[in-house]
Order: C-alpha cells, then sequence, then structure tokens
C-alpha cells in the first residue's frame, strides 16, 4: 500500500475526529447542566431559572448542529478511507455503532426537537424529562463509541476466522463490558461535564464582569462551579482508573507515556519531567517522584512496571509465533481443509496480527529474517516523545481544573462570587478543557500505535485503496468547509453572548422574566 | 453456543431489515429532503421560507437518525457492503457528506441572524442538503443495479476500478431522477399535512403534480432500461457458507433482474405499489385530500424501494470485472453471533422508538402557522 495514501487516511481521520471531538464534550456536560438547570425551575417555579435553562439551551443548541454534523463524517469514513478495517473487525466493531444508532441517536435527535420547542406545549415536568432524555440520548452515545474504541484498544471477545479472513465475536459480553472501554466512558463524560462547567463558568464571569445579566449570572455560576467541581474530581480519579486500565492491558501505551524504557523495580517511580530521545532510546534529564507510579500502575509497591525494552523483546517473540500463524494461513486459504494447517493456525492466530506488522518491511513475511523482524519489533512502539509531553499537558491541566472550580466553590460558598481576579482566570480558562480533551484523544489513539486494532491489525493495512487525489480532493475540502462552519459557530456563539439571556424572551411576554431583570 | 435462528435466515432477516432501514429512511428523512429541495421554490418571502422550515423544523433531527442508523446497520450486518461501496464511491459519498453537513448548520443557524444574505445563502444550502444526497442516493441505486467495476483480492481487500465520472449512465442518471421525483412529492405531500393553506401550498401543489408526473415516467423508463441489466451465479452457493465472496461465480446475465421480479407474482406487488402510490399520490394533490397525498407518496417510495432490493435478490452488490468478487446475502454478512445479537437488539430498541418518535409527532401535531412566527422566539 502507497504510504501517502496510508498518511492522508491517517490526517483526515485526525482531523475530522479532533473536530468532531470540540463539540461533543460540550454536548454530553452541558445537556446534563440543563437538566439541573430545568429541575431547579421545575420545583421552585422561579421563571429566573426558565430564562436560565433556556439561555443555555440556545448556546447547546449552536453546539449541538455542529456534533450532529460532524458526526456524519464519523459514521461513514470508516467505509470510505477505512474499508480493509470495516471487513477486517466490522462483525465486531459495527456492531457498537449501530447500538449507538438506535439506542443513543434516535433518543438524543427525537428529543432535542421538543426540547426546543415545546416549552409551551407541554407541562413543565414533561418537558424536564424531555430535557433529560436529551442528556441520556448524548451519554449513551459516548457509551457505545467508547466501548468501539474501548475494544480498538483492547480487542477482547473475538478471534480470527480463517474461512472469512476477519474478526468475529465469540463472546459478545465481553466486548460491552470491556475494562478498557468502562474506564474510558467515565474519563470522557467526565472530562466533557468539566469542559461544559468551564464554558458555563467562563460566560457566566464575563457577564459579572461587565456587571451584566447578573440575576442569570450568579445562578449559572453556581451551578457550575459544583457542577465543575463534581466533573474535575472525578476526571482525574477516573483518569487514573484509565491508567490502572492500561496496565493489564496496553503495557506499551504506558511505558510511552511514562518514556519508561528500562523496566522500573518495584515501587516504579514517576517522571515529573525529562526529555526523551527516540534516538537514544533514553530520557535525558529525569526527575522522579519515587513509588507513585507504581502505586497508579499497580495499585501495589511490590509488582514492576514493564518498560519498553522488556516489551519489545515479547513483541520479538509474538512476530517469531506470528509467522507460523500466517505460513499455516496462507496454507489454509490455498486449502481449506488442511487439518494440520487448522490445528497450527489455532495455536499460533492470536499473534497473527504481529507477522502482519512485517509487512511493512517485506510483501510476504514469512521471508523476514532474524534482524528484520528484530527490527520490526520496534515499530511497536509509539511516538514516545509526543505521548510523554500529551499525557503531562493533559494531566496538569486537569489538576488546574480542579483549582479553579475548587476556588469557585469556596467563592460561591462565602457568597463572594464577583471576585474580580477570580473572574478574569475564569475567563481565560475557558479554552484549557478543550486542550486537555484533544490531548486526551492523542494519547489514547498515538498510544496505539502502530495498531488500528491493538495486536491485531496494523494501522498502515487498513485504509482503503484510495489514489492520494482522492484524498487530497477530500482533506482539502474538509478542511476549508470545517474551517468556515467553526469561523460562523464561534461567531454565533459570541452573538447569542452579547445578545444575552432576555434577547428572546423579550418578545415573548409569557416567558415571565420581568424586564427589570434585563439591566439588574 | 446453538442460536435459536438459523444463520440463512437471519441472513434473510438482515437483508429484509436492510430494506426496511432504506425505506424508513425514504420516508421520514425523505420528506424533510423534499421540502428542503423544495424550499427556494415554493417559498418567496421570508415569512414563507421560515414557515415552511419549520414544519420540518422540530423533527428532521430524529429523521436524520434513519439515515445514520442505516450507515450503522450496513456496517454491523453487512461489512463488506459497507467498505466496498463507501469506499468505491468514495467522492459520490463526499458530495452526500458536504451537503448534508449544511442541512444541520442551515436548519439551526438561518434564522439566528437577520440579514437577508444570510438567509437566502442557507436557504440554498438547504436546497443543495436536499436535492443532493437524493439525486446521489438514486444514482448509487442505480449503480449497484449495473454492478460496480470492483475486485477483491485473496484477502478480502478490495479495490475499485471506476471513476466519479463514470457513476453518470443514462439509466443511473435516470435513477437519480426517479430518486428526486419521488422525494420532491413526499416532501410536497409533507407540506400538504403540515404547512399552512395559502399561496405556499397551491405553488406546492403544482410541484408536487409534477413530481408525481414524473416518477410515473421515470419509474416505467428506469424499469424498460434495467431489463437489460442482471447477474446470476454460476454454481451453488450455500446459504449457510462461510462470508467469503470469492467462494462464488456470478456472470452478466441481462434480463436477470426482470426475471427475478417476473418469476414469482407476490414480487410484482412492489412495482405495482410504486406505480399505484404515484398515482394516488396525483390523485391526493388534484382532490385536496392530504392523508392520500402523503399515504400515496410513502406507499410509492416503499414500492420503488423494494422493486430493487426483490428485483436483485440475492444480489446486494454485483461486481462487473470479477465473477469472484459480488456481494450476496449468502457470503457478505456479519457472523452468525453477530447478526443473532443484532437482531434481539433491533427487536427491543425499534419498538421503543417507533413508540416516542410516535408520541412526539403527536405533541407537534397541527399545522405550522406564520402567526406562531411572530411570538414563538423558538422557531426557527
Amino acid at each position: 500500500m502507497d504510504p501517502a495514501v496510508v498518511d492522508l487516511s491517517r490526517l483526515q481521520f485526525a482531523l475530522t475526529a479532533l473536530y468532531h471531538f470540540l463539540f461533543v464534550p460540550l454536548t454530553l456536560g452541558l445537556s446534563f447542566m440543563l437538566v439541573i438547570m430545568e429541575s431547579v425551575y421545575v420545583m421552585t417555579k422561579r421563571p429566573i431559572w426558565r430564562t436560565t435553562t433556556r439561555f443555555w439551551g440556545t448556546l447547546f443548541g449552536i453546539n449541538f448542529v455542529l456534533g450532529v454534523a460532524t458526526g456524519l463524517t464519523m459514521e461513514f469514513q470508516f467505509g470510505m478511507n477505512w474499508s480493509y478495517y470495516s471487513h477486517y473487525v466490522g462483525d465486531i466493531f459495527g456492531a457498537p455503532l449501530a447500538i449507538e444508532g438506535l439506542m443513543a441517536f434516535f433518543l438524543e435527535a427525537t428529543f432535542v426537537g421538543l426540547m426546543f420547542f415545546g416549552w409551551d406545549k407541554l407541562r413543565p415536568v414533561t418537558h424536564l424529562f424531555v430535557t433529560f432524555l436529551v442528556a441520556l440520548g448524548t451519554n449513551l452515545s459516548a457509551l457505545w463509541i467508547l466501548v468501539a474504541n474501548g475494544w480498538m484498544q483492547n480487542p477482547v471477545g473475538a478471534v480470527f476466522n480463517p474461512d472469512t479472513l476477519r474478526m468475529e465475536v465469540i463472546d459478545f459480553k465481553a466486548v460491552v463490558f470491556n475494562p478498557v472501554a468502562q474506564a474510558k466512558f467515565v474519563h470522557t463524560v467526565s472530562a466533557g461535564y468539566t469542559i461544559a462547567a468551564v464554558f458555563v463558568l467562563g460566560i457566566s464571569a464575563f457577564y459579572l464582569l461587565k456587571g451584566k445579566y447578573k440575576s442569570v449570572a450568579k445562578r449559572s455560576l453556581t451551578v457550575a462551579a459544583a457542577f465543575g467541581l463534581a466533573s474535575s474530581l472525578s476526571v482525574v480519579v477516573l483518569g487514573d482508573e484509565s491508567g490502572y486500565a492500561l496496565t493489564d492491558n496496553q503495557k506499551m501505551k504506558l511505558a510511552a507515556l511514562e518514556a519508561m524504557w528500562e523496566t522500573e523495580p518495584a515501587p516504579a517511580g514517576l517522571t515529573a519531567f525529562g526529555i526523551p530521545s527516540r534516538a537514544d532510546r533514553k530520557t535525558h534529564a529525569e526527575i522522579k517522584i519515587p513509588y507513585v507510579l507504581g502505586l497508579i500502575a499497580t495499585r501495589s509497591i511490590d509488582r514492576p512496571v514493564a518498560g519498553i525494552f522488556e516489551l519489545v523483546a515479547q513483541a520479538e517473540t509474538r512476530i517469531e509465533s506470528g509467522v507460523i500463524a500466517y505460513d499455516a494461513l496462507e496454507k489454509l486459504k490455498a486449502n481449506p481443509k488442511d487439518l494440520a494447517a487448522r490445528g497450527v493456525f489455532e495455536t499460533h492466530r492470536r499473534d497473527l496480527g504481529y507477522a502482519l506488522l512485517l509487512k511493512g518491511h517485506v510483501a510476504d513475511p514469512r521471508q523476514a529474517d532474524k534482524a528484520l523482524i528484530s527490527k520490526t519489533a520496534w515499530d511497536t512502539v509509539p511516538n514516545v516523545p509526543v505521548m510523554f509531553w500529551a499525557f503531562r499537558i493533559m494531566a496538569g491541566t486537569g489538576f488546574l481544573m480542579i483549582a479553579l472550580f475548587a476556588t469557585a466553590f469556596l467563592l460561591v460558598t462565602l457568597r463572594k462570587q464577583e471576585t474580580r481576579w477570580f473572574l478574569r482566570l475564569a475567563v481565560i480558562a475557558i479554552p484549557l478543557p478543550w486542550i486537555a480533551a484533544e490531548l486526551g484523544w492523542v494519547l489514547a489513539e498515538v498510544g496505539r500505535q502502530p495498531w488500528a486494532v491493538e495486536g491485531i491489525l496494523p494501522t498502515f493495512l487498513a485504509p482503503s485503496t484510495l489514489s492520494v487525489p482522492q484524498l487530497l480532493t477530500s482533506i482539502v475540502g474538509f478542511t476549508l468547509f470545517y474551517g468556515a462552519l467553526a469561523v460562523v459557530e464561534v461567531g454565533l456563539i459570541l452573538h447569542t453572548i452579547k445578545k444575552g439571556p432576555f434577547a428572546e424572551q423579550e418578545a415573548f411576554p409569557t416567558a415571565g422574566a420581568p424586564a427589570g431583570e434585563a439591566v439588574a | 453456543m446453538e442460536l435459536p435462528i438459523d444463520y440463512p435466515t437471519l441472513r434473510l432477516i438482515w437483508w429484509a431489515l436492510l430494506g426496511v432501514l432504506l425505506i424508513g429512511f425514504a420516508l421520514t428523512d425523505g420528506f424533510d429532503m423534499g421540502v428542503g429541495a423544495l424550499l427556494p421554490f415554493v417559498a418567496k418571502t421570508d415569512e414563507e421560507r421560515r414557515m415552511v422550515i419549520n414544519t420540518v423544523g422540530a423533527t428532521w433531527e430524529g429523521n436524520q437518525v434513519w439515515f445514520i442508523t442505516g450507515g450503522a446497520a450496513i456496517f454491523a450486518a453487512w461489512p463488506l457492503v459497507y467498505g466496498v461501496s463507501f469506499s468505491g464511491f468514495y467522492l459520490a459519498m463526499f458530495v452526500v457528506l458536504f451537503s448534508m453537513i449544511l442541512r444541520p448548520v442551515g436548519f439551526k443557524y438561518r434564522s439566528k441572524r437577520p440579514g437577508a444574505r444570510w438567509r437566502a445563502f442557507w436557504d440554498w444550502g438547504l436546497f443543495i442538503g436536499g436535492f443532493v444526497p437524493v439525486l446521489v442516493f438514486g444514482v448509487a441505486v442505480g449503480n449497484v443495479m449495473q454492478g460496480a467495476p470492483f475486485r477483491l483480492d485473496a484477502d478480502l481487500r478490495t479495490t475499485y476500478h471506476g471513476t466519479f465520472l463514470g457513476l453518470f449512465t443514462p439509466f443511473t442518471l435516470v435513477c437519480g431522477l426517479l430518486s428526486v421525483a419521488m422525494l420532491v412529492l413526499h416532501g410536497a405531500a409533507w407540506l400538504g399535512v403540515k404547512a399552512e393553506q395559502g399561496p405556499v401550498l397551491d405553488r406546492t401543489r403544482k410541484f408536487g403534480t409534477v413530481a408525481a408526473v414524473a416518477s410515473l415516467i421515470l419509474f416505467a423508463v428506469g424499469g424498460l432500461m434495467a431489463s437489460r441489466l442482471g447477474f446470476r451465479l454460476e454454481g451453488a452457493v450455500d446459504p449457510a457458507g462461510p462470508s467469503n465472496p470469492r467462494l462464488a461465480m456470478a456472470v452478466a446475465s441481462p434480463g436477470a433482474w426482470v426475471a427475478n421480479l417476473t418469476a414469482h407474482p407476490l414480487a410484482l406487488l412492489a412495482p405495482a405499489l410504486g406505480f399505484l402510490g404515484a398515482a394516488a399520490a396525483l390523485a391526493g394533490l388534484w382532490k385536496r385530500s392530504t392523508a392520500l397525498a402523503f399515504g400515496g407518496s410513502s406507499a410509492s417510495a416503499a414500492g420503488i424501494i423494494a422493486t430493487v432490493g426483490l428485483s436483485m435478490f440475492p444480489f446486494i452488490l454485483p461486481s462487473t470485472i470479477d465473477p469472484r468478487s459480488s456481494l450476496l446475502v449468502w457470503n457478505a454478512s456479519s457472523s452468525h453471533s453477530t447478526l443473532f445479537t443484532m437482531l434481539l437488539v433491533v427487536a427491543l430498541l425499534m419498538p421503543v422508538v417507533l413508540i416516542y418518535t410516535a408520541w412526539v409527532y403527536k405533541v407537534l401535531w397541527g399545522r405550522t402557522s406564520t402567526a406562531a412566527l411572530k411570538t414563538d422566539p423558538a422557531l426557527y
């Protein structure tokens, strides 16, 4: 396969997925914040809470459609750009996507219209329930997409079938209850809740700084402070849980993000700072905090954490075993009734993917010599410096978020919401959690390289056999189109913020917000 | 584990479900797209356009999920069909995505700003988002019936040997136009149900009438042109065999599609429904019976889609260049276990989806009025 096609396919996926995930986390979190605000309205019957809910609902809507629109690309580009991947793992990977459609997309999309248009058609409690169903739908969608992604990281419950030349499900429950998927789900939705809380906190702070719409801003700030504190704490704690899941399932990812070349004697120390070098296979100028990594990764002080050299040596053994599986599979392709070959294949099939790694260097893996196998084993190491820094910036931002919301919570409790230095900080902090969330995906996906599906299918085999001009057309097209949409979206969000919470309600006497509130 | 439904039956059920999802998509999102395609022509003033947009404003999003879920269901149940067709028709799919992304954004953003140019821009965005995907889907179905130039190698990796412009032949263009006519008719029928009485509906009735007549003519012409198309199997295929297209042998056999239909009198009900539905819709538009028009356009779309599926059985996507690559109901599905699990999921969730969708339509029932546009700030 043409390396340019592989690189361009990866570039397009990275661009469209990272862009999609600018909108999704805000949807995940803001939908539940709407539920909280509307619940207060239903319980207190105070119109100001209805105004507050509808204002954030308007911003939710502007963001939501772009999540939906860019989600279309995500749903279809597996087939368009990754058709061999689709064939190879569609038996497993397609199911959570279809369930996502049936269980989550129908729910959120059917009720989101009613959420916007049903304020006067439904009783308040019923409308609250509709809002809740939208929030439930968005979060269920995250669950199923992370079941799908979790399987790419830790492909449980499936085996290669030599008759159909693809992976097939043997245990669907294992796919759904994949520990990696579960850990990723809670971590990802918490990240979404944090992003939404920062969004609400920052905009409310902006209003308070300007002395505008205080009635709405103060209430929103209170909700954001409480919701954000809980979310930022859980995103860090559950991220740590993700790290624990890595030690069982993706040792290489953990070693790479720690830039840990040699296996650490127990209990392993955590590298707080260092300059990892891929060329030297060493991390320079390391500063270590003793014990911490061992505690995070093994929940013990006596178990070691495997380093890159040790894991590469293991990969070498698996490549050798994989070549045996590959040879047996070629015999089976020529003669499906070759029982001896079938027996050999059964014994070695879990290493077949490792033999496929050799296809990056040689057309027929059986031609590889010992030196090539040793060289290929190093292909299993992801880009260590990228992993190392992405992790530190992501985790660092996570702790900053806890500090931000702890301060917010304290100030709200002391009724000092209008502390100006804090309000300025809250506005500046708006982009930070987005950066952390995007880096989280960089960690998850770069950390899985060279695999599309860990240990099963190398990324360079997964794309469709497209041409470079086709890919350039779509990449340039998506970039220009998405860029224009981003400009329009941000413009509309700023426009809506500028108009303020009472802009729509003014023309609408039954909304109940007294006109005086607007200047309060 | 022994599954309670055998593999051939499950494949047959999933083939039928593929049809159900396509028909579900055409009947729900189809009228949204028809309304989008009609928008600049039936509604002239800003108020009229807002009224037309709001006839689908609250429900298009749920309807679009039929499209998304349809794609995902093909991925889950027919992974080879998903990979081969979407990568083969790459630039056409890109055009579809591009125009479909304009739709959500157009609905939501159009009325957020008052400027005339801003609104006109999104009106045409909504037109493109309705017209273009419908046209391309029709052209794609035409290409599926003709067979596509793809080859599966020994590892079942697909390579497509056609070009983007090669997708457009006289037959596939007729299919594309039929698809447009069918869904414009459906959109016109929906406006009959949901739009305010007045000049918009008068114009809509004219466009609907043209679309109904065009549907009848294009379906007949397409049928005649399709009579020289077809493939047949050479030798036996095990309906319970492994999903490996290279185990079967298929060759071109002009006339096989029509012969498939005429061989089973019951199968002829599908084209009959296609014609009678369009005729009923025409009568409904004429007599101002909204129920007859909408029922007729729904029946017509369902009949036309079913005709395609039934005429090709057991083919799903034949290859024109390799006899050992054609995708069949019997050789392109997911595993026995996946098909069974997914059937359970559908049986459990689909009724729930239908019930709450019906409830939402009930809450939002009634014609969209221009008067409401002035008082309800939530409307687009």
